[in-house]
């Protein structure tokens, strides 16, 4: 028969300390990276020499609803030119699914450690 | 030392009511709460953010990831509906997760909830501030900061919220079916009887700009079109007769997307040409400014700004509810696990999760603070089908009573885990370094919680099922 685990208390520093722990992991990972501007869109712009509607390749109707949105040819024009870069790098697309895969695996690994311990105090006393 | 001895009594209390009585949200919710809860959060995905799946494969791109992601919800709807109807504990996905895999994987599922929703009601109230920076932009007036708009929304919510849950999604329902009717009348607006004469389709849809790639790539906001529904769990503790109320909410909440989004994409696609869609920040306001009738930019301007309000609501419900709930099972500090004595709301995690939204809605970045939203709920996508394949292995049909069996398993889950697979690709695409910092979150928080947090867990209190023991341990 397992012995029935009596978690200690925690005290109210230590509960402050653990939000406090909680809320400056959200602003350094996920945050910080974006007000650096780390992270975001990959992209590249290609704005042809000569800017109008035709060098844009929109078609009347096209330039008829940017006109109406308030746009000029030129305002319009990165809008327009902006793409995303989808090239593949082979070594950051396996280090993220390398990641991934590992923290699924840690997950599922570590979880079911957790569970029979839980399962033995709920079933076998 | 008196501090000590008050503190530790504090604790104590809150620890006795917890595991003694577990004082008790209230059950005051129906269906239509129900069904404002989950369309009233994702609604709003129909007003903003959808539309950058245009960006990232254009036009024809968007609405093939519309149907395909669609066919990734209809998985989600399948297993979440036997799991369920068979773990009849309130928490959702969370405590399908404690129940089924064990404390660490329903430590991420409860964060993954509140990563998302606390994002996208970030988004929400970006949208808010935005939105009136055009409209005074349009009136004459260019320096508007949209940063007090931004903290007057959500304090006003969150004082709803800390209010009670009956007020808070009476109110939901109203401004959420208001939104729904603002794009049905936009969708009369444009006269879709006559083709040509206000939308363009066959002169503004044009090929794939990035060919199939770029359809993957869209996946990734394709998921904007409905993440969220299945939040509709998380009011499980609050709903008078959920066996009746959670279905009927969430399904009709379904249908409601399905043709809200399907209006949508028609009337925007047709108005507005795919490389502005693309970037917009408020797609549908912007159809509206394109018709040239200011009464349907009017009705417009109130369903965006009714659609985030609800949206925001909704989120800022259900990101209390699972904190609270891990709060209550010491997976995050007890103190959080406490009900307002008077208003019998979880007070605390409302009040908590305030400064995380007001910091992300301020950097006004709304693709990438959505992405993050999209993250959370892509990983919780992704625990669903292991988790299915774990709960039939270890009780298999027969052994314990089901509210509902889902047909074809395994093939759900598999269709699932392929979806998320690619969606984690088209994330990918464009936003890698994005992907990457959300990991490395998850992954630091896990191992904070293994090492840490997890010897606050009182082990037998994380399976509260009337189950046999599962087979093989």
């Amino acid at each position: 028969m397992s012995k029935y685990y009596e978690p200690p208390k925690q005290s109210k520093l230590g509960q402050l300390f653990d939000s406090a722990f909680l809320l400056v992991l959200v602003y350094v990972a996920l945050f910080i990276p974006l007000i650096l501007g780390l992270t975001g869109a990959g992209s590249t712009t290609h704005i042809p020499e000569e800017v109008n509607w035709d060098t844009l390749g929109q078609n009347p109707t096209m330039q008829a609803q940017w006109e109406k949105l308030g746009y000029t040819p030129d305002s319009a024009a990165e809008i327009i030119s902006t793409r995303f870069d989808y090239t593949i790098n082979p070594i950051l697309l396996a280090i993220t699914a390398i990641v991934i895969i590992g923290y699924f695996v840690f997950l599922v690994k570590v979880s079911d450690k957790e569970y029979r311990e839980v399962i033995r105090e709920k079933f076998d006393q | 030392m008196s501090d000590q001895t008050a503190n530790g009594s504090a604790t104590a209390a809150v620890e006795a009511a917890v595991r003694e009585d577990r004082v008790g949200l209230l059950r005051v919710l129906g269906p239509v709460h129900v069904w404002a809860l989950g369309v009233g959060i994702v609604l709003v995905g129909e007003f903003m953010g959808w539309n950058f799946s245009v960006g990232k494969g254009g036009a024809m791109g968007a609405l093939i990831a519309c149907w395909v992601i669609g066919l990734l919800y209809t998985c989600v709807a399948m297993i979440d509906s036997e799991v369920t109807s068979t773990v009849a504990a309130a928490g959702g996905q969370y405590a399908q997760a404690k129940h089924i895999m064990g404390p660490l994987m329903a430590f991420n599922v409860g964060l993954y909830l509140v990563m998302a929703y606390t994002m996208l009601e970030a988004a929400d109230a970006l949208i808010v501030g935005d939105l009136l920076v055009i409209l005074a932009e349009q009136t004459g007036y260019e320096a508007l900061d949209p940063k007090p708009f931004v903290i007057l929304i959500i304090a006003f919510l969150a004082f709803l919220n800390y209010r009670g849950v009956f007020m808070t999604l009476t109110l939901n329902f109203i401004i959420t079916a208001a939104a729904f009717v603002s794009i049905i009348i936009l969708f009369l607006g444009v006269q879709p009887w006559q083709p040509g004469a206000m939308l363009k389709h066959s002169d503004l849809l044009t090929d794939l700009p990035y060919g199939w790639i770029g359809v993957i790539a869209a996946f990734q906001f394709g998921i904007w079109y409905y993440l969220g529904i299945e939040g509709t769990c998380q009011a499980a503790e609050e709903v008078r007769s959920p066996s009746r109320s959670l279905p009927l909410g969430t399904m009709t909440g379904i249908m409601t997307l399905l043709i809200a989004a399907t209006l949508t994409w028609y009337v925007c696609s047709g108005l507005l040409p795919w490389e502005y869609l693309g970037q917009a920040t408020v797609p549908l306001y912007d159809a509206a400014r394109m018709t040239g009738s200011t009464t349907l930019q009017i009705f417009l301007f109130v369903g965006t700004m009714f659609a985030a309000t609800a949206s925001a609501n909704g989120c800022i419900n259900d990101a209390s509810r699972a904190w609270f709930s891990m709060g209550r099972d010491r997976y995050m500090p007890l103190w959080f696990g406490a009900v307002h004595p008077r208003y019998r709301t979880p007070y605390r995690s409302i009040l908590f999760l305030i400064p995380i939204a007001v910091s992300f809605a301020f950097t006004g970045l709304l693709d990438q603070v959505i992405t993050f939203s999209i993250l959370s709920g892509l990983l919780g996508y992704t625990f669903m089908p292991i988790n299915m394949v774990i709960f039939r292995k270890k009780w298999p049909l027969g052994t314990i009573r089901r509210g509902y069996v889902h047909p074809f398993h395994p093939i759900p889950a598999i269709v699932l885990m392929v979806l998320c697979i690619t969606t984690f690709f088209a994330t990918y695409l464009g936003f890698g370094v994005q992907l990457l910092a959300m990991m490395v979150f998850y992954i630091v928080v896990s191992i904070w919680f293994s090492v840490h947090r997890y010897k606050y867990v009182r082990r037998s209190d994380q399976f509260t099922m009337n189950w046999p023991k599962p087979q093989g341990y």
